[in-house]
């Protein structure tokens, strides 16, 4: 009796000293892979999908504008709205948006600065098509569309 | 039993590290996001110079292929109705065609430098659409320039396939200067003239 018994309490023992080494190389990777959130977004972001996707190089040159409709509808209605760091902007502003980005980086780098555009599906052309005018105005010509990797089957 | 004082005061409580390391990556796990920035790179025509007239179009018909898009997301490619974003694939082998038509067909291009590729929407075309064909667009340039370079790409990458070769010619390290110079190589003559038109103003 006594003999099987201690087999079976040999079993059960799972060793737990590497589980810290396990948690810490996990952590390491979160932590590698993953940005601070910088913003908290105001609108819904349903981005589309495309297979021609390019990765951007260098992301300090880069600023984000979002568009797409507000996710409190009761506050800001139901039109697609246009979001800069945590705020909603007017299209005329996005110059003055552009100069402030543009203020931040050396000197080198200002004709290179890259604009992201998060835009939701559901946005027109419209609104998309004032932000890029605007865009020119600010001489920021370099543009990329964020988009999301389609896997086709 | 001095001895045995020693040993216990030099070891440290390791197992609550586990707890720790832990509470750390629920922390990141919470305040970070996976950065998604990857998407569709562009370059915005300048802005037109108020004081100087519009240049003129000295292009032939032929050398412009004309995709349309309405506020309804219906599609207009080359004067004939052409269906939605569903359909959008079918455009890959027509540009393809288009570019590369060497003066064969007297309704496609001339050549691969004339051929310009004209996407214009209106201003009540969604997103969605717009990414959908620009995606289109880039992907038939990118397969051009991938076939181009077909050999030198299969020879660099042994493992890949011919349906591969958009992708490895999207993705090639412009930094390597072996690589650059076959980048170089493949758009040599075939400028990626994709214009987007200022959109029109009906669906608003």
């Amino acid at each position: 009796m006594s003999k099987f018994k201690k087999k079976t309490k040999s079993g059960t023992d799972i060793p737990t000293a590497s589980l810290p080494d396990i948690i810490f190389m996990l952590l390491f990777f979160f932590m590698v892979t993953t940005v601070l959130r910088e913003t908290d977004i105001l609108v819904t972001q349903n981005i589309p999908r495309a297979t021609q996707l390019q990765k951007l190089l260098k992301k300090s040159l880069v600023s984000y504008i979002y568009i797409g409709k507000p996710k409190d509808a009761r506050k800001y209605g139901s039109e697609p709205l246009i979001q800069v760091n945590d705020v909603f902007i007017d299209v005329s502003s996005i110059t003055l948006f552009v100069a402030r980005e543009k203020d931040k980086l050396s000197e080198v780098e200002r004709d290179q600065i890259t604009i992201s555009l998060k835009v939701d599906s559901e946005a027109k052309m419209g609104i998309l098509t004032d932000v890029q005018q605007q865009l020119k105005e600010a001489k920021a010509r370099k543009v990329i569309y964020t988009t999301k990797k389609r896997v086709d089957i | 039993m001095a001895r045995s004082k020693n040993k216990g005061s030099q070891e440290v409580n390791a197992g609550s590290m586990a707890d720790i390391a832990f509470l750390l990556l629920i922390f990141f796990l919470v305040t970070t996001t996976i950065a998604n920035d990857k998407g569709i790179l562009m370059i915005l025509p300048p802005k037109p110079d108020p004081n100087e007239p519009p240049p003129d179009i000295t292009k032939n018909q032929r050398n412009i292929f004309k995709i349309l898009a309405n506020s309804r997301d219906k599609l207009l490619v080359e004067d004939e109705p052409f269906g939605d974003i569903n359909d959008v694939r079918k455009l890959r082998p027509m540009i393809k065609e288009f570019v590369l038509n060497y003066g064969r067909n007297p309704n496609l291009s001339d050549s691969p430098k004339d051929a310009v590729v004209s996407f214009k929407t209106d201003r009540g075309t969604s997103y969605e659409l717009f990414v959908g064909v620009l995606d289109e667009l880039q992907g038939s340039y990118n397969e051009i320039y991938g076939e181009r370079i077909a050999t030198e790409l299969l020879n660099y990458f042994p493992d890949a396939t011919r349906a591969d070769l958009a992708d490895l010619f999207r993705n090639l390290d412009k930094k390597d200067p072996a690589l650059k110079a076959l980048y170089e190589k493949a758009r040599e003559g075939i400028p990626r003239q994709i214009s987007i038109a200022e959109p029109s103003k009906i669906g608003e």
